[in-house]
Parts: structure tokens; sequence; C-alpha cells
């Protein structure tokens, strides 16, 4: 693993047994998360982001799902096979992980002081009542909630979309992690509170260093907040690349298609979108060869029957595309 | 003159509380609105979650009763209908839902779906099969469709056979509330240039209802924007985005992100909660959280005005 990289994914393979049989949500999927830097996860719903986000701490439901192959390497360790009761230690100390949807994350049945407290316990076991209750307010804080004292006494319930969402980076940060993976956090949100909480977001990134791998499917969200990409499509990764590259030169065509298709760069109003042929196929259902062949405006005989793999393509970047090893840049 | 009017329209909802379940206050919904559209425009309305968006689509539609204020379509008004006439309208006049999971029957097959409305409004001939199924492939589907059941379908076909029903009674007006919203970008395009054809070849009207200022733009004509149950602004599309007035729609066009990195931008960052409906501030109602807030703003409620005669530009601020 390089130096300046915190997490490293390695052909990652996740499965989960349905009605249709096994099927390979996440197959064989890489990348590396730099230190200090946002890494983003682009890709449209059920291309495998949320999988992959909680393979990386363990927390994929079971028995329905197994992780087939891969590693997921952290401070020399491979997480994988970390024994779990390690792993309870490294969750939310090291690595701690918001979501969505805060009342997944948030005990309805017990006050923001007692959740914030059950962190500390778990966590830092000699600090002492005053000192954890002193820690939650500065949290609280943080994350810029105006009464603080008020939300500790609150029940999730009892709390705005925005405020909630706040709380849930509080405790996700309140150990100071060394890594925060953050799987569609504003997505619920209204755009002024989005744009509230990815700034809270990138401050206290950069007060304390933490690495962040910020999941979402708005790719304004991406081109805004990150440094790196991947991109995913039906399991596997297109493309990544540094964010630049990415929006001014998209590589692989399922990239590309999904940039043209989005509204706001459409120059003229009420005029016809770009959009891409067809759709996602189904996972119990998955073509041979690149995984967006059928959809794909510039499809070759090779692509039908062949898997790409993802190909060095400058720059760092990668892409899964058999054109682009034609044509190396 | 405009084919849709809607003058002064309040919904308050009541709040019930105690143990007698007695009204202890109002939900001020939709708070005095009104805009007018055009025959073949779309008008926009735009504002966040809350701010009353679906209770006025759903108030136009009539499937609300007003509280006060009136809603006209052609030459009738809605409140004076008598039911029969409701119904006659109703082929006028057809509404699109965000959810296309739950606002189809999911024990209906596509067939029942689109069958229904040609049964309630007497128009059931015997070759509905055919129309049914020229239908389908006006919107996108194959006839092979019509004997499936709307689970089987994605997100985006099932808003597809939203739209097909909507359509179906070759409505005047169509009242789209977050018809994208819940599908993936890639979807969202395809069902938008289906919209915009369907408003090209059947000449429709449409109120296009949405949180997301890009899908509005692309959509509309003119725009109202809204906060907490009123219009603050509005003009025409180009405008709102070029030369907004209003703090509040500035700050919600600050906030959208874009899909350029180099257009990273300074952030008007609002502070502040949005306030209840419930309590919603005196004076205005963005002053809570408006970085350009004064005294007045407390204490007098601003009218929505033009700045220049006549431009059919209006805003709601005592500064700008
Ligand atoms: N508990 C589960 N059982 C079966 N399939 C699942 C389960 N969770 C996720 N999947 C499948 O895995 C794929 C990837 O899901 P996910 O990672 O949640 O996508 P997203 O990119 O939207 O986060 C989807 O096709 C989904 O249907
Ligand atoms: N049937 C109802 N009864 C009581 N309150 C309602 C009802 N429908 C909507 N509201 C309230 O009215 C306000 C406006 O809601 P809505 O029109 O759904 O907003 P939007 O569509 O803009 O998100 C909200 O505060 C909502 O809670
Ligand atoms: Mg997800
Ligand atoms: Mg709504």
């Amino acid at each position: 693993m390089k130096k300046d990289v915190v997490l490293e994914v390695r052909d990652l393979v996740v499965a989960f047994d349905t009605d249709q049989g096994r099927v390979r949500a996440v197959d064989g999927v890489g990348f590396e998360l730099k230190k200090g830097s946002i890494l983003g996860i682009a890709g449209e719903s059920g291309c495998g982001k949320s999988v992959t986000a909680l393979s990386i701490i363990r927390l994929l439901p079971r028995p329905v799902s197994s992780i087939l192959a891969g590693q997921v390497l952290f401070q020399g360790k491979n997480l994988l096979t970390t024994p779990i009761r390690q792993m309870h230690k490294i969750r939310g100390r090291k690595i701690a992980m918001i979501f969505q949807e805060p009342m997944t994350a948030l005990n309805p049945v017990h006050s923001v002081e007692r959740q914030m407290k059950e962190v500390f316990e778990l966590h830092f076991p000699r600090l002492t009542a005053v000192s954890v209750r002193d820690r939650s307010l500065e949290m609280l804080t943080r994350v810029g909630i105006p009464d603080p004292g008020q939300v500790l006494k609150k029940y999730p319930h009892q709390l705005s979309g925005g405020i909630r969402q706040r709380v849930m980076i509080a405790m996700a940060l309140s150990c100071e992690p060394d890594i925060l993976i953050a799987d569609e956090p504003t997505t619920a949100l209204d755009v002024t509170v989005q744009a509230q909480i990815l700034e809270l977001i990138k401050a206290l990134k950069e007060k304390s260093g933490m690495s962040i791998i910020l999941i979402t499917h708005d790719l304004g969200v991406i081109a805004e907040n990150c440094d790196q990409v991947v991109v995913m499509y039906a399991g596997r990764i297109a493309e990544t690349a540094d964010v630049r590259s990415l929006f001014k030169n998209p590589l692989h065509p399922y990239t590309k298609g999904l940039l043209a298709s989005i509204v706001s760069r459409a120059e003229i109003s009420k005029t016809v979108l770009p959009t891409i042929e067809g759709n996602v196929p189904s996972l119990s259902n998955m073509p041979a060869g690149c995984r967006f062949a059928q959809r794909c405006p510039f499809v070759k005989q090779i692509c039908l029957h062949v898997t790409p793999g993802e190909v060095p393509a400058g720059k760092g970047r990668t892409a899964a595309c058999h054109l682009i090893n034609e044509e190396p840049e | 003159m405009p084919i849709l009017e809607v003058r002064r329209l309040k919904k308050y909802f009541p709040v019930l509380g105690g143990v007698f379940l007695r009204r202890t206050g109002w939900v001020y919904a939709v708070d005095d609105v009104s805009f007018f559209v055009k025959k073949g425009e779309t008008f926009g309305l735009v504002g966040e979650s809350g701010c009353g968006k679906t209770t006025l689509g759903r108030c136009i539609m009539g499937l609300y009763d007003m509280t006060s204020g009136s809603v006209r379509v052609q030459d009738s008004s809605i409140s004076k209908l008598t039911p029969a006439q409701k119904k006659s309208l109703s082929t006028h006049l057809q509404m699109i839902f965000q959810d296309p999971y739950e606002s189809l029957d999911s024990r209906q097959t596509v067939r029942q779906i689109l069958e229904e409305k040609y049964i309630i409004h007497g128009k059931a001939r015997n070759d509905l099969s055919v129309v049914i199924g020229q239908l389908l492939e006006n919107v996108g589907l194959s006839r092979d469709c019509l004997s499936r059941y709307p689970h089987e379908f994605s997100g985006g076909q099932r808003q597809r056979i939203g739209i097909a029903r909507a359509v179906s009674m070759n409505p005047e007006i169509i009242i789209c509330d977050e018809p994208v919203s819940a599908l993936d970008v890639s979807v969202q395009s395809k069902i938008l240039n289906l919209l915009l054809e369907l408003q090209k070849t059947m000449g429709l009207t449409y109120v296009f209802i949405s949180h997301d200022l890009s899908v509005v733009r692309h959509m509309s004509d003119r725009i109202g924007v809204m906060y907490l149950g009123k219009i603050v602004e509005m003009a025409d599309a180009s405008t709102i985005y070029n030369n907004a007035r209003h703090p509040y729609t500035r700050a919600l066009l600050s906030a959208v992100p874009l899909p350029d990195p180099d257009a990273r931008k300074k952030r008007i960052v609002l502070t502040g909660e949005v306030p209840s409906v419930e309590n919603p501030p005196p004076g205005c109602r963005f002053h809570t959280r408006c970085p350009h807030a004064d005294v007045i703003c407390q204490e007098s409620e601003p009218l929505l005005l033009d700045r220049e005669k006549d431009s059919g530009h209006v805003a709601a601020c005592h500064f700008f």
C-alpha cells in the first residue's frame, strides 16, 4: 500500500442470495483513499455503492450476503479478515459512517444525550460523566447546532431532518475517526440544508485531516466536493479519475452518457436532452462481457464477450473499456 | 386569456390537539397565492419541501377544498361547479405524481389502469385495446406491457404508465408534481424528453412542480418561487436564473451544486432552520434566515411587486 493511502479496497466481490439465486452486487471493485482527501463514489441507484461501503466496515446484512473475495487494507490489516471484536473497536473510533436516513443510525427510543454517551463510553471508557457531557456539547456546537443543551434532551423524532443529520455527524465525528464514510448524507435534505451540511463536513475535514469517502448519485455534489472519483456501473467500476479530468474529459462511454444527460448541463431550456439507450441490466441477468455493452453507442464485437479490465488511462486514471485499450492516451 | 388562473388561493389545514382533538392551530400550507398560466405554456413552481407545492397542485385539481380564493380553468370556476361539471372538467385537468410506486394500484394490470378513465368518463369503445396500445407506444412502452402489473416495471417505466394515464383523456392542462424526483439522472432525462414531446404534439399546458431548480428551469417558461406557503418571486425562467431579486431565490440558486468542478462558487449559505408553517414568522416569512433582513422585515409583510412597470417580474422583498 502506498504511503499517502489510508485505505485500499482490492478486488472486492460481494454476493447476495436471492430468489433468483446468488447474484454479485459488487464484482471486483478496487480503489485507494488518499490521506486528507475526499473520494467520491458515483453511480445510479443499485450499482453497488452502499454495498461497497458496508463491506468496508463489515456491516453487510447477514446471512443473505457474503464477501466472496477481496481485501480492505487499513493500517496494515485486512479488515475483511479482522476478528469481529476488533472491528467493533475500529468502527466508530477509526472509521465512522453516516447514512442518508439518520433514523437508521439513531435509536428512536433514546435521547440524543444517552446515545452520544454510549459512543464515548464504548471508545473512551475512562472519561468521567462530566467530561462526556462536555464533549457531547462541544461536538454538537461544532456541527453548528445553536442550542446544544436543548438538543441533548431531545429524541430523534423531535428534531428536523437537518438537525438530525447534524446529530449523526456529531456522533460519527466524536471519536475523531481517520476515515468518514458518508453514504448519500444529503440526499434526503433540501438544497439549502445540503449546502450547510457539505460545508460543515468539509470544514471539519480541514481541521482534523480526516479522509472521506463521499457516496452520492448527485454528480453536482461530486463535482463540487470530491478530489478523486470512482464511477460505478452495475456492480463494477467504469472509471476512476481526478474530479476535473472526469468532468472535462470522461473516458468511459457510460460516464460520457451520464454527464451528457444531466439537466443542468443543457444550454437551452425545453430542448431534447441526450439520453442513454435502454436500462441497467438486472443483477440476476447480467450480460457476458462488458455490462454496459448493450447500451453503448460505441459497442464492438469484443465487448459482448470479454469483460474489460480496468486499464491505466494516464494521470492516475483508469477506465474499464475495450476502446480505451485500443488508443492509450 | 390565460387557460388557468389561480387567485388569492389559501389552504389552511387544522392542527388538532388535546384529549378532544380540538383545533389548536392552523397549518398555513398555501397562503394567498395568485398566478396564471397561458395555453401551451409551462409554469414552474419551485421551493423546498413543505413550502406548499403539492397542496397548491391538489387545490387546483379540486382534490382539496380551498380555504378561500378561486381557480378558473378555461371559462369555469372550479369551486362553483356541480359534481357532473366537475367530472367533465376533470378530463381537461390531469395530474402526474412524484411516486410512480404509490400512484398506481398494484393489483391492476396496466390495461386495467389505463382503461379505468375511459370507463369512468363513458368513453369505452370497442377498439379500446387498440387505443390503449397506441397510448402506450406514445409514451415509449410496448403493447406487450398491457397484461403486466406495476411491480414488474422499473421506476421510469412506471412513470411512463402514469403519464399515459394522464394524457389518455386528451387533457388541456397537466399538473406534474415532482414527476422525476424519484428517478435516476439518466432516467430523468428520458421522462423530461417525453413530457416535452407530448407538450408539443398535444399542445399541453403544464404546471410543473419540483424542488429541483435545474429541472424546473429546463422545463418552464415562467417560474414561481415558493417559501412557506407564499410565492416570493415570479418571472420568466431566464430572469429567475439570471436576475433573481429575492434573497431566498438567490440563496436557493446558489445552493445548487453544479456538475462542473471549475464552477465551485462562493455560496450564500443560509443560517438557521426553516420555520414551521404552523407558526410562520411575522413580517417577511424569510427574515429569520435572510442575510439582508432589517427591522422593517420583522414588522411588515412585503408585497409581491413589480419594480418596473409591467415587466412581469415580481418579488416580495422590502429591499430588492
Ligand atoms: N439485502 C439485500 N438482498 C438482496 N440484494 C441486495 C440487498 N441489498 C442490496 N442488494 C442489491 O445489491 C445491489 C447494490 O445495492 P446498493 O449497494 O444498495 O446500491 P446503491 O448503489 O444504490 O447504494 C442492488 O442491485 C441491490 O438490489
Ligand atoms: N393533508 C394534510 N393535513 C395537514 N397538513 C398537511 C396536509 N398536507 C400537507 N400538509 C402540510 O402542509 C405543508 C405543505 O405541504 P406540501 O404541500 O406537501 O409541501 P411540498 O409539496 O412543497 O413539499 C406542510 O407543512 C405539510 O406538513
Ligand atoms: Mg445506496
Ligand atoms: Mg410535494
